[in-house]
């Protein structure tokens, strides 16, 4: 990832040709109309410069065509640029269906990824190249933004809410991960590296030590040992409503309104569960809130992921067999 | 030149010399003075903070100074320059000065509320002062909860005190100058002859009563979770952060036209008099303060597309920072065609007008990148942005402030300083500028972020070349500052019209009788209209 000097980063990522030819065509319009102005400038300074400070210029006032032009020609490439942009940024927000999802919390200093498979690890992310990569991320404490410079993706880590970036890395390597929100003292020290891998060469790290179960299963343990399976019981009988196939399908709340279950949703009722209640149950569920910390609720929120009755549903071996992804609806 | 000058023998500053009599006054012209003593401190101080950034930068390792130090570096330059230099130096200083004379007045409408705004502004200066020199404010100039209100143990309070103070000076000042210019326009003046700095000073003072409250309010929030606790922008107390930053930008982006739209109009009048020319297309520039000032409240939230915005209401607020984007354009062109067929006369004004042109037309258009929704998601919040808005803000606002202190200084002090000197530094300070930021606009595409203490080292040369152009401009100031004060002592004297230009303010002595002019100026032409003198183009 280093070389002494560059002047273009790496492009590392399907998303980044994408980038970085929108950079070359705003560079090549810039350029033209910034040095067309520099040279008139320069130019008319030259020609009709004059020492008598008595002489006067010509009694020109303006010109409406030429007013219109350069309001209308700037606007109509404008809106060339405008469009373009937001074409790669709707790649850049929409992830693809199949996504390799990993999770991540940002606290001062440091980042903290978790795969599905429960391997964790901070400061550094293994992904295998070729396939697209989902981040879901919030932050511990203040605003954090994690930044993958040579993918060209970026989005801000807000306590209490969920962000996420996708990308699908198409070179082999270590690249950067920088903290691109200021978040205190050590901001410029919250950096870390991506490995970029074979897909059997991570497999194989994938499969190394560590672990101690599936993200999804230590869920199922903190959804005992919190007593959660006392109230959402499978078949629906008890004070809370049951959580099997729940995950991306529309819920009625009581106030009336309709949710679509995502995992912003589910955050939002294990910490407070009094905002958004399901149509047909009392309000009776206590928050959790100083109980369980974000990477339980990330746990949590895989384990409610899970409990899928379809074939093909994010399971056990959630890292070999991409998770059947949600409609992405990230609270982004 | 062609007469034989003699000091006038009663001006305001001769006119009474006691302490009391400066701290006192009543005159627009000897506050926009103190304004001037006051904010060329404050850049100083935001200079030196500069400095100290760009050493530390000049290695990948945090060898000079601890993070700590260096996250307050940064702050206090920003809140500095921003709060005590950018916003009040064109209006409070030029403004103060030259608008009432521009407009034939005697003074502005409410001569105590001026004084007020001084000593406002004064009060809001000590306190972050106070705050700097008691440790110092870590937030960035930004102050972003809830790092602002729960994380950081530095003085925020004092330093959001200032600011909220600040913020007074310049809703009064923006009021003063609205009456100013619908009350005491001197007969004749109509609103198409009015000067093009007015109309600038106008659509400003729309954005400075407009806007500003918000900051208030948005400080005084912020005040009031970090003091009390209350849940306004920290999720852990069931706010939000993100609504900081709307109602931060809210303000701090138009806050952006308050320091550009004065230079801007600064700009017009230099252009116009050293081309002896009628500024091309007068009302589309005239009508362009206004679009942008009106327009400038309607981009904030392109300061947030990667803070978790809908991707619907980026698609709108990226649509409407191009629309922000032609009123500057159809400035730009205008500038350039008032050249075409000038008689120009190179004079150190017109040097630092036409390396703002060059600076401003690199920030304006680096802004198509920013607004650029794909291209933002990579360069937000990396020195991409911070070149785009140091063109924006020191290529464009400082030059043009420049540009107008050289243009005005002789009417001020009645002295004229080295125009050779005067011209070396601008030159100085346009390389030294381009050297400066030219480098950080690929230290930011290549991914560096901002605020970062330390980095890797792959970007060390980019650095060195940066640290290395913030000496030149550096030295570039310095000059300014020595041949300015030179001037006071040494230079020739200046008589009422040292650069033959149009316009009120060259019709009385220089420096102004205390109430600006002997008798009540008529007017009987536009604000241009060097065609119609009696010399011929030679």
């Amino acid at each position: 990832m280093s070389s002494i000097f560059q002047l273009m980063p790496e492009q590392a990522s399907t998303l980044a040709p994408k980038v970085d030819q929108l950079y070359w065509f705003i560079t090549g319009v810039t350029a033209f109309f910034g040095i067309l102005v520099c040279v008139l400038v320069v130019y008319f300074a030259a020609k009709y410069r004059t020492d008598n400070p008595m002489a006067i210029g010509a009694p020109i006032t303006g010109s409406i065509p030429l007013e219109l032009a350069w309001s209308v020609i700037p606007f109509l490439i404008s809106v060339v640029i405008f469009v373009w942009a937001s074409q790669v940024f709707f790649d850049i927000y929409r992830p693809p269906d199949q996504t390799l999802n990993i999770y991540a919390t940002g606290k001062r200093w440091m980042w903290k990824f978790q795969h599905l498979d429960g391997k964790a690890e901070i400061n550094e992310l293994h992904v295998p190249v070729g396939r697209p990569v989902k981040v879901t991320f919030t932050s511990e404490d203040v605003l954090h933004s994690l930044y993958f410079n040579s993918f060209r993706v970026k989005a801000d880590a807000i306590p209490g809410r969920y962000s996420s970036v996708w990308f699908e890395a198409t070179k082999l390597g270590d690249y950067h991960i920088f903290c691109a929100e200021y978040c205190g003292t050590r901001h410029s020290a919250m950096v870390g590296t991506v490995h970029v891998m074979e897909p059997a060469a991570y497999q194989a790290w994938l499969s190394g030590s560590g672990g101690g179960g599936t993200l999804a299963s230590r869920g199922e343990r903190l959804f005992s040992e919190l007593a959660c399976n006392t109230c959402h019981v499978t078949d629906g009988s008890g004070r809370g409503p049951s959580l099997h196939n729940k995950f991306g399908t529309q819920e009625q709340l009581a106030n009336g309104s309709t949710v679509h279950i995502d995992e912003s949703y589910v955050r939002e009722s294990i910490l407070t569960p009094q905002t958004k209640v399901v149509a047909g149950y009392q309000p009776v569920m206590p928050t959790f809130q100083g109980l369980v910390n974000e990477e339980n609720v990330m746990a949590l929120i895989e384990y409610v992921k899970s409990l899928q009755s379809s074939p093909g549903a994010a399971a056990a071996n959630t890292a070999a067999v991409p998770p059947a992804t949600v409609p992405a609806q990230e609270n982004r | 030149m062609e007469m034989t000058l003699a000091p006038p023998r009663v001006d305001y500053l001769n006119v009474r010399h006691t302490v009391a009599s400066w701290l006192l006054t009543k005159d627009h012209k000897r506050i926009g003075i103190m304004y001037l003593i006051v904010v060329s401190i404050a850049f100083f101080v935001g200079g030196v903070f500069a400095s100290l950034i760009r050493m530390e930068l000049a290695t990948p390792a945090g060898d000079l100074v601890s993070a700590d130090t260096y996250n307050k570096l940064f702050t206090m330059h920003g809140v500095a320059m921003v709060f005590f230099v950018l916003i009040p130096a064109v209006p409070a200083i030029l403004g103060n000065f030259v608008l009432p004379l521009m407009l034939g007045a005697k003074d502005v409408a409410f001569p105590k509320i001026n004084l007020l705004s001084w000593y406002v502004f004064v009060i809001g200066f000590l306190f972050t002062l106070y705050a700097m020199v008691t440790g110092g404010v870590d937030t960035g100039w930004t102050f972003y909860t809830p790092y602002s209100s729960r994380a950081s143990s530095a003085n925020v309070m004092m330093t959001g005190i200032g600011v909220f103070v600040t913020g007074f000076s310049s809703i009064l000042t923006g009021l003063n100058f609205m009456v100013t210019i619908h009350r005491m326009r001197a007969p004749g003046l109509t609103w198409f002859r009015l000067p093009l700095f007015v109309w600038a000073v106008y659509a400003t003072s729309l954005v400075q009563i407009l806007g500003t409250p918000v900051i208030a309010i948005t400080v005084l929030a912020l005040a009031v979770e970090r003091g009390l606790h209350f849940g306004i922008f920290d999720p852990a107390l069931g706010g939000d952060p993100v609504l900081f930053q709307h109602l931060f930008w809210f303000y701090s982006h138009p806050a952006v036209y308050i320091m550009i739209l004065p230079p801007m109009g600064a700009i017009s009048e230099v252009i116009a008099a050293f081309s002896r020319k009628n500024i091309f297309g007068y009302s589309f520039v005239a009508f362009s303060s206004l679009a942008i000032a009106i327009f400038g409240f309607l981009v904030w939230a392109h300061h947030l597309f990667v803070a978790g915005i809908s991707v619907y209401s980026a698609l709108v607020f990226s649509f409407l920072t191009y629309a922000v984007a032609i009123p500057s354009a159809v400035k730009t062109f205008n500038w350039t065609a008032t050249l075409y067929k000038g008689a120009i006369w190179l004079k150190a004004p017109m040097i630092w007008a036409l390396a703002f042109l060059g600076l401003f037309l690199v920030g304006g258009l680096t802004g198509l990148f920013t607004a650029a929704l794909g291209v933002d998601v990579h360069i937000h919040d990396t020195y991409f942005v911070v070149a785009h808005f140091h063109f924006i803000m020191v290529g464009g606002a400082i030059m043009g402030y420049f540009a107008g202190l050289h243009y005005w200084w002789p009417k001020m002090t009645g002295r004229m300083y080295s125009d050779i000197w005067a011209k070396v530094a601008a030159i100085i300070v346009f390389a030294g500028f381009n050297l400066t930021f030219g480098p950080q606009f690929i230290l930011g595409y290549l991914g560096m972020p901002r605020r970062y203490h330390v980095y890797p080292e792959e970007f060390q040369v980019l650095n060195v070349l940066s640290s290395a152009g913030a000496s030149i401009l550096a030295v570039g100031y310095v000059l300014v500052a020595i041949y300015l004060i030179a001037s006071l002592f040494k230079g020739e004297l200046a008589g009422e019209n040292p650069w033959h230009a149009t316009g009120l303010e060259w019709k009385t002595q220089s420096p102004p009788l205390p109430h600006n002019f002997d008798v009540q100026p008529v007017v009987t032409e536009g604000a241009y209209e060097y065609s119609k003198r009696e010399i011929k183009v030679v």
